[in-house]
C-alpha cells in the first residue's frame, strides 16, 4: 500500500517536468514493478575514481543453507546504510486461475501481524526503528525490501523472519484486506497508461506470466481464508527463498543471525503453472479519453542469454535518453507526444520490449506509424556514436546504483533468480566495454524487431499495417 | 559534509554541500519563477519556457543539447511548480564541468519560432495527458478557488487556450524579467570542487542580467466550501481538500511537517488506520506545501463511489478530533524516529540532498546541514504540533470531488 500512495500523490502534486521520467514517478513505478521485471543491466560499479573497492568480486558473498534458503551479500562499506531484500517463491504466477490475486491478498495478510506482534505493533515497531520498507508482488516472488542504518539490521531481521515464518493471518482481517485490494484494482482502471500496459502484457507473454499481479475483481472476491492459509503453507518455504543484504554489514555475523532465525524452516515451494499462449496480437480498447495510448511489444532475448547486452544496447539506441531515436523522431521532430519510451521486461527464459506513447486522438495514427517505422529501422543497424552514448549512460547508471543499498539488494535477488548466480560487477562492466557496433548490428540483423503485438486504448481504433504482424 | 556559498557580483549565488568521497555530483539551477509569477493572459508560460530551455541557445540546437547530455551519461530533467523552476543533472564527478556548461546553456534559451511552434504541440499533449488522469484537473480548480486572487492559485500547465495563443515575443519578455541573476541559485551536492565551481559560475553566468525583480507577495484570503463534479466514465471517486498551513518562512513549518506525518504518512498514520487498513479507500494522503507567503495542507482521497459519503464523514471526524484533542506523545516520538531515519538514509544520495538544500535556499535563504536538521527534529514538542493543529484547522477547507457520483454543491 505504501507505494500506491506515492503513485497517487504525484498525480495532484503539480510539479510538471520536462520529460516523463520524473524522479518521483520513477520511484513509484519501481516500487510497483517486480524484481525480475525491473530494468536489468543498468547497474554495477565502475566509477574510475573508486573502482577498486567497488568492483572486487570478494565483496560479494553467497551462502546456501541446508534447508535451501540462499543468502546473498554485497559489501558497500562507503555507505552507512544497509539494504535488505527478502523474496519468497509466492508470486502471482502461482495463483490458481479462479483465484487470481491470491499472492497479492496473501501479501496483505502476512503484513497484518506476525509472531508476537499484531498488525499495529508490527508497523509501529518498524517505524520506531526508523526502517523504511515496502512490499511488492512479482510474478515469481513476494519481495519485502527495507533500508536502515547499519546498526539496525540485527533488529529488523527477526521482525521480517516472523513475517515469513509465523504470519498470524487473522481471519477477521481478510475482508478489509480484500476490500483494499479490490479498490486498488478499480483505481487502476482510471489510469489509462496502466490499463494499456496491462492489456499489452496480456498478449505478449504466455499465461500465467501475462496476468496482472493484483488479479481481477471477481477472482479476488472468490478467495477464502483457507486459500490464503494453504498458499502460505505451500509457498513460504526456504527452498526457493532468497535473502539479500547490501551495504554496510558484517557477513559472518549476518550469516549466523540468518541461520539462527531460519534454521527450523523446511520445505520446497512448488513450480508455477504450465504456460499457455493467447493468440490475439492486435487489440483496440475503447476508452473515454482525450489521448490515445499506444503500446507496441516485440520479443527480445532473456537476461541469461549470451546476446543480452547486445539487445540492451540496441534498446538504448531506440530509447536510452533524449538523443535516442524514439524521443528524437516522435517528440522532438514532430511534436506528436509528451511521453514516448521503450522498456525491457524480463521474465525467466523470456523477454520483451514494450514501447509506449500517448497522443491526441487525431494524431494517433501518425504516432503509431512513426513508432513502428523507428522500431523496424533498428534492423538496419546502429551508428558508433549512438552506441558510445548508450555505453556511457549504462556505466553512469551503474555508479548511481552504488549509492543505494536497497536497490543493490534487489538487484542481487534479480541476478540469482534469472542467472542462478550473482554477476560480479567487474564482469558487467567488461560486458559493456566489449560491446561493438559490429556485434550489435549482427545481433539486430539476426534478431530484427518483428511479430509485433499492438494494443491501443482511446476513443478510436487505428489502422495497423498487416506487414508488421 | 561541508557547506560553501559564494555570491557573484551580479547577485547569482552558488552553494555546495560537498562530500568528497561521493561517487557522483548533482547540480541544479534553482530559478525563482513559476506559475505564480505569470500574468493571466500568458498562463503556463513558465512551464513552456522550461521546455524551450532544451531547444537550444546560441549555436547549440535542441539535438546538440540532447546529445551532449546523453554523451556524459547524465540523469537530467527539469521541473516547474507554482513558485520555482529547477533544472538538474546528476553525473559522474569528471563530467561536472560539462554538466554545468549545459545547464547554464539551458537557462538562456534562444526561443526560436520554429522550435516554439513544435514544442507548443508537446505542451498541449501534456495538458491533455493530465486531463485524462485522476483527479482530472480538480487539483487546480480547487487551488484556484481556495486562493481566489492570490497568485498561488494559478495553473502550472496553463490551458489549451492560453498556450495556443502564446507568442515567442511574450515568452522572451517574460524571460527577461524573471531569469535574472538574483533570481537564480546554483546548488550542488556530492563530489564537488567548490573553487572550480565558482570559476565555472563566473565564466558561464557572470554576465547574466542583475536587475532586481521582486515577486508579488500577499497574505492569502482563502475561500472554503465544497464543489462536486460529475465524470460518469471514472471508476473511483476523487477528493481534494485544501486548508491553510504555515508559510515556509514561519517557525511553525517544522511542526507542520510533523503534523502531516502523524496524520497522513503512508504507514501507521491516523489516515492509514482509518482508511487503508480497513480497505475503505485505495489511496489517501495529507501533504504540506509551503511558500514564502502562504502554506497549504492538501488532503487527497480516492475510493469507491459508494464509500464516498461515509469516508467524507470519517475524514471530518478525524480532523475535528485532531483539532480538539491533538496528537499523542507516542505518535510524536514514532514520527521523530521515522523522520530522522529518512533524512539520514536519503542523505547518502547526492541527488536527493540537492533538492532539499536548493529549494530551501531559494525559498527561505537558509541552509541546514543534516546534523542541524536532526537537532530540529529532536527539539519539536507536543505543544508545537498541537498548536499548529489548532491554529490551522484541517476541517476548514476548500473541497472538490469528482467521479461517477452525481454533481451538486453543498
Amino acid at each position: 500500500m505504501t507505494h500506491l500512495i506515492a503513485t497517487k500523490l504525484i498525480l495532484y502534486y503539480r510539479i510538471v517536468c520536462f520529460k516523463a521520467t520524473a524522479f518521483l514517478l520513477r520511484m513509484a513505478q519501481l516500487a510497483r514493478e517486480t524484481a525480475q521485471d525491473r530494468f536489468h543491466g543498468f547497474r554495477q560499479a565502475g566509477s574510475r575514481k573508486v573502482a577498486p573497492v567497488v568492483s572486487q568480486p570478494e565483496s560479494q558473498f553467497i551462502h546456501r543453507f541446508d534447508n535451501g534458503l540462499v543468502l546473498l551479500g554485497e559489501s558497500m562499506p562507503w555507505l552507512d546504510s544497509v539494504g535488505l531484500a527478502l523474496a519468497v517463491p509466492a508470486g502471482s504466477a502461482f495463483d490458481p486461475e479462479d483465484r487470481a490475486g491470491l499472492a497479492s491478498l496473501t501479501t496483505e495478510m502476512v503484513l497484518r501481524g506476525a509472531g508476537s506482534r499484531d498488525s499495529r505493533q508490527f508497523l509501529e515497531d518498524l517505524e520506531n526503528l526508523g526502517i523504511i520498507w515496502s512490499e511488492a508482488v512479482s510474478r515469481l516472488h513476494i519481495v519485502l525490501t527495507a533500508t536502515m542504518r547499519a546498526s539496525q539490521l540485527s533488529e529488523a531481521l527477526p521482525i521480517f523472519a516472523d513475517v515469513l515464518l509465523r504470519p498470524r493471518l487473522p481471519r477477521e482481517e481478510l475482508e478489509p484486506a480484500r476490500q483494499g485490494l479490490i479498490q486498488e484494482i478499480r483505481a487502476d482502471r482510471d489510469l489509462p497508461e496502466v490499463k494499456l500496459r496491462r492489456e499489452l502484457r496480456r498478449r505478449c507473454f504466455p499465461y500465467p506470466w501475462n496476468r496482472p499481479t493484483q488479479g481481477e475483481e471477481e477472482t479476488v472476491a472468490a478467495i477464502e481464508w483457507e486459500d490464503v492459509r494453504d498458499f502460505v503453507d505451500q509457498h513460504f518455504r526456504p527452498d526457493g527463498s532468497i535473502i539479500a543484504v547490501a551495504g554496510r554489514f558484517d557477513w559472518d555475523e549476518t550469516k549466523a543471525l540468518v541461520e539462527r532465525l531460519f534454521r527450523d524452516w523446511t520445505g520446497v515451494a512448488p513450480s508455477p503453472l504450465p504456460w499457455r499462449w493467447e493468440r490475439e496480437r492486435v487489440k483496440h480498447v475503447p476508452y473515454d479519453s482525450q489521448q490515445t495510448h499506444i503500446g507496441v511489444a516485440y520479443k527480445s532475448v532473456p537476461y541469461d542469454h549470451p546476446d543480452y547486452f547486445l539487445a540492451r544496447a540496441s534498446l538504448g539506441v531506440l530509447s536510452g535518453g533524449t538523443s535516442a531515436r524514439l524521443f528524437m523522431e516522435v517528440r522532438e521532430k514532430r511534436g506528436l507526444c509528451y511521453t514516448v519510451q521503450a522498456t525491457y521486461h524480463v521474465i525467466k527464459n523470456m523477454a520483451a520490449v514494450f514501447c509506449y506513447s500517448g497522443t491526441t486522438a487525431e494524431r494517433a495514427q501518425e504516432t503509431l506509424d512513426v513508432l513502428l517505422g523507428e522500431i523496424s529501422r533498428l534492423k538496419e543497424g546502429v551508428q558508433s556514436e549512438e552506441l558510445e552514448r548508450v555505453k556511457v549512460q549504462i556505466k553512469s547508471s551503474l555508479v548511481f546504483e552504488q549509492e543505494s543499498s536497497a536497490s543493490r539488494a534487489r538487484s542481487l535477488i534479480g541476478d540469482w533468480v534469472l542467472l542462478g548466480r550473482v554477476r560480479p560487477v567487474t564482469e558487467l562492466k567488461q560486458s559493456i566495454d566489449a560491446l561493438t557496433v559490429d556485434a550489435v548490428n549482427r545481433f539486430l540483423a539476426e534478431n530484427p524487431p518483428e511479430d509485433f503485438t499492438i494494443v491501443t486504448l482511446g476513443p478510436h481504433a487505428l489502422e495497423v499495417p498487416r506487414e508488421v504482424l | 559534509m561541508r557547506f560553501y556559498s559564494h555570491i557573484l557580483p551580479n547577485g547569482l549565488e552558488v552553494i555546495a554541500e560537498c562530500s568528497p568521497s561521493a561517487f557522483s555530483t548533482a547540480l541544479g539551477f534553482f530559478v525563482r519563477v513559476g506559475a505564480r509569477d505569470e500574468p493571466e493572459d500568458i498562463s503556463g508560460v513558465s512551464h513552456f519556457l522550461e521546455h524551450m530551455a532544451f531547444k537550444g541557445s546560441g549555436s547549440r540546437t535542441a539535438d546538440d543539447i540532447n546529445r551532449e547530455f546523453d554523451e556524459i551519461g547524465a540523469v537530467y530533467n527539469a521541473m516547474t511548480s507554482y513558485d520555482s523552476t529547477i533544472y538538474y543533472a546528476a553525473v559522474l564527478p569528471e563530467y561536472m564541468e560539462k554538466a554545468f556548461e549545459l545547464l547554464a546553456c539551458l537557462i538562456r534559451p534562444a526561443i526560436r519560432p520554429d522550435d516554439f511552434e513544435l514544442e507548443k504541440k508537446v505542451i498541449l499533449e501534456e495538458i491533455r495527458m493530465y486531463l485524462d488522469q485522476p483527479p482530472y484537473g480538480i487539483d487546480e480548480t480547487c487551488r484556484r478557488r481556495f486562493f481566489k486572487t492570490h497568485p498561488l492559485g494559478q495553473s502550472v500547465l496553463g490551458t489549451v487556450e492560453s498556450i495556443s495563443a502564446l507568442t515567442p515575443e511574450q515568452m522572451r519578455m517574460y524571460y527577461q524579467q524573471r531569469y535574472t541573476a538574483r533570481n537564480i541559485i546554483v546548488g550542488t551536492t556530492g563530489c564537488v570542487d567548490f573553487d572550480k565551481l565558482v570559476a565555472l559560475a563566473e565564466r558561464y553566468c557572470g554576465d547574466l542580467n542583475s536587475e532586481e525583480n521582486e515577486r508579488i507577495q500577499l497574505r492569502p484570503d482563502p475561500a472554503f466550501g465544497t464543489f462536486r463534479h460529475h465524470k460518469p466514465s471514472a471508476t473511483q471517486q476523487y477528493v481534494i481538500q485544501i486548508a491553510e498551513a504555515p508559510p515556509a518562512t514561519s517557525p511553525e513549518r517544522f511542526a507542520g511537517r510533523f503534523l502531516t506525518a502523524i496524520v497522513g504518512s503512508s504507514t501507521a498514520s491516523r489516515m492509514y488506520w482509518e482508511f487503508l487498513d480497513p480497505g475503505r479507500a485505495d489511496s489517501v494522503s495529507l501533504t504540506y506545501e509551503s511558500y514564502e507567503d502562504a502554506g497549504i495542507f492538501v488532503t487527497f482521497l480516492s475510493c469507491a463511489p459508494e464509500m464516498l459519503e461515509e469516508n467524507l464523514e470519517r475524514l471530518r471526524k478525524l480532523y475535528n478530533q485532531l483539532e480538539t484533542e491533538g496528537v499523542s506523545a507516542e505518535e510524536l516520538s514514532r514520527v521523530k524516529n521515522k523522520m530522522a531515519a529518512s533524512l539520514v538514509l536519503a542523505a547518502e544520495r547526492p541527488s536527493s540532498r540537492l533538492f532539499a538544500i536548493g529549494s530551501e535556499r531559494l525559498t527561505t535563504g537558509e541552509y541546514r546541514s543534516v546534523e542541524e536538521e536532526l537537532k530540529i527534529i529532536d527539539s519539536i514538542t507536543l505543544d508545537d504540533v498541537n498548536r499548529v493543529a489548532e491554529k490551522y484547522p484541517l476541517s476548514c477547507n476548500a473541497t472538490e470531488i469528482i467521479g461517477p457520483m452525481p454533481q451538486g454543491s453543498s
